[in-house]
């Protein structure tokens, strides 16, 4: 079994947002780095659980993305993936990023290709189903629990209001969430074992992307907490019905 | 030229976010002077000729059982054919759960760009400008289609629906509808609560609740409210609720007109999936609670002592004693 795992690199969920060149460009200055979460704790940890149930699974990684990712793919490396692929190119727009993706995954006859739901930076949620859909593959979003039997899975995703379970014969495309596994933390023998497992880097092919950031905004700040006594707490309902009106 | 809107749909009946996604795509339609169409797929018991009320003039339904439950690959297929049929040059979707799994494949299909988590109208006064939330609701980013089509998929609780008089044509759609290679085997639906994604009005508890056993006071108050519940992140990690609920950074990320906040920190990646709320409520017993620094309204107090307090007096107001 092959499996790919998408890997993207974001800024630590307590980085401070900000923006420059005139609100053009995320402000990386001092920016922590991490594995995007999603992309991490449940793609990446569970393609590794699918690995140590069956020792011939190999789990290639993928990012799109310059030399400074190398770290993070690095750590990804730690934590389990055999080897790398990093493609490199910058690019925020997600079918280019996804058509890089699938140019690799076509390349390498994958089973099985992992995405996290969504990164916490761009929140696009849409480099799965596109990967999907230029591979001509089943694309299952959303996935909270995956099972193999065989050459089919079966997959547990979250739908509106509740649940759904699918079966499908693989090649497919899984986007993953909170509950396919739980966050590992590498141990030494794994940060010492990535130095030497392969990182290819190879160079984009040519996609026209489809969209473009013309500039970020800060949302308007709060005008400030109104605080009503505990002593009087029916104050908060009156409120909360005649003047914010949400009651 | 026109604008297209997937009406999403559940158990025969059209989504709210669905609605709201219609209304927009009309906005669309007026700023850019064309028509805007819809296409439902599935078995629906709505009166669709209503659809005309939120600016749509015409509804194509493809009615088939096969369609009663959302397979990517076949939706984008009929959707992406209906866009052609039709001349759609823009195209929405909410983005929930389906329009997430359906909208990045039609992107490739249509070679059309897509802006996912849209929350405002477009600026097309130069080019083709839409803004979205970025950074977890951090931050927006105004993203500039190149595409001649375009897909928005616009974020739940972002856009008002608004009616107004009006009856939509509807017509049958002649779709080919592919086998879907994902077969469902078992749905598995919390009955009679309002899904959170969807919900105006959210009441969520924190660690500061102590257990499980004193969850009446979350759920009791979002009853009276008909509200859906939430919680924090460890809330979930230790069991006391179900993950489903758990909203923040690494969870949903919602944008209701309410958001009632009881014993929650308010740590930045709690924040990051609530903060778009409209009004935000926080009852904590410390004044130093970060959350206070994001909430519209707070009482510094004992939720134990507080809450009961609260929902007596909502009782009240609804006429309940
Ligand atoms: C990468 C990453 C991602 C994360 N993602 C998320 C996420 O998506 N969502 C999320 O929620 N968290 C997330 N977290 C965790 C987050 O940092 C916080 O730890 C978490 O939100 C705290 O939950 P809490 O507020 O319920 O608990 P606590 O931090 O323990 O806070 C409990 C609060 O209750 C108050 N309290 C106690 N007793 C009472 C009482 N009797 N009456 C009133 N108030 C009382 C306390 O003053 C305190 O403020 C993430 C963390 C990391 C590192």
């Amino acid at each position: 079994m092959k499996i790919l795992v998408c890997i993207s690199k974001t800024p630590d969920t307590t980085a401070k947002i900000a923006f420059a060149d005139n609100n053009t460009k995320f402000a990386a200055d001092g920016v922590q780095w991490i594995i995007n979460p999603y992309d991490e704790w449940y793609a990446l940890v569970r393609a590794i659980e699918l690995k140590e149930a069956d020792a011939a699974t190999v789990i290639h990684l993928v990012t799109v993305g310059l030399a400074d990712c190398d770290p993070i793919i690095r750590k990804a490396l730690a934590l389990g993936g055999d080897e790398a692929i990093r493609i490199n190119a910058d690019s925020h727009d997600s079918y280019y990023i996804a058509s890089q993706i699938a140019n690799v995954a076509k390349e390498g006859n994958y089973e099985l290709v992992f995405t996290g739901k969504e990164t916490i930076d761009y929140n696009g949620s849409s480099i799965g189903g596109m990967v999907a859909e230029l591979l001509d593959l089943p694309y299952v979003s959303l996935a909270t629990k995956f099972t193999l039997t065989g050459t089919s899975a079966e997959i547990i995703r979250e739908i509106e209001g509740g649940e759904e379970t699918d079966t499908v014969q693989l090649s497919v495309v899984v986007s993953c969430q909170k509950g396919m596994a739980e966050q590992r933390i590498p141990n030494m023998k794994g940060i010492m074992g990535a130095r030497s497992k392969p990182l290819k880097v190879v160079e984009p092919s040519a996609v026209d992307a489809f969209t473009a950031i013309a500039s970020f905004d800060l949302p308007p700040a709060k005008a400030g907490v109104k605080l009503v006594s505990p002593d009087n707490p029916e104050e908060l309902v009156r409120l909360l019905h005649e003047e914010a009106k949400v009651i | 030229m026109s604008v297209l809107i997937f009406l999403d749909q559940a158990d025969g009946h059209i989504k709210k976010s669905a609605f709201e996604a219609a209304c927009y795509g009309a906005a669309i339609a007026k700023q850019t002077g064309t028509i805007a169409e819809a296409i439902v797929l599935g078995s629906i018991n709505d009166d669709l000729a209503a659809i005309g009320q939120y600016g749509i003039t015409k509804v194509h339904t493809v009615k088939n059982d096969a369609l009663n439950h959302v397979d990517a690959q076949v939706f984008t297929k009929i959707i992406a054919d209906a866009a052609t049929a039709t001349g759609a040059t823009v195209i929405i979707f909410s983005n929930n759960f389906n329009g997430k799994a359906i909208a990045p494949r039609l992107s490739v299909r249509l070679k059309a760009g897509l802006v996912s988590g849209a929350v405002a109208l477009p600026d097309t006064s130069n080019g083709f400008i839409v803004k979205k939330n970025v950074f977890s609701g951090k931050a927006f980013a105004n993203v500039a289609i190149n595409t001649a089509i375009k897909i928005i998929s616009l974020n739940p609780n972002s856009f008002s629906v608004v009616t107004t008089i009006g009856t939509a044509e509807v017509a049958a759609f002649a779709a080919n509808v592919d086998a879907a290679k994902v077969t469902v085997t078992n749905t598995n639906k919390v009955v009679g609560e309002v899904p959170l994604s969807e919900a105006e009005i959210v009441i969520s508890g924190g660690r500061g609740l102590k257990g499980p056993e004193n969850w009446s006071l979350v759920t009791d108050l979002a009853k009276l409210l008909g509200a859906a519940t939430a919680c924090s992140r460890p809330v979930a990690d230790i069991g006391w609720r179900p993950h489903h609920e758990h909203v923040g950074q690494t969870g949903l990320a919602i944008a209701p007109n309410l958001y009632f906040a009881i014993g929650i920190s308010g740590a930045i990646q709690h924040l990051a999936g609530v903060n778009r709320s409209k009004t935000i409520v926080v009852i904590n017993k410390d004044p130093e609670a970060p959350f206070f620094k994001a909430a519209d309204y707070g009482i510094v107090g004992d939720a134990f002592e507080v809450m009961p307090k609260i929902i007596e007096a909502v009782k009240k107001m609804k006429g309940l004693i």
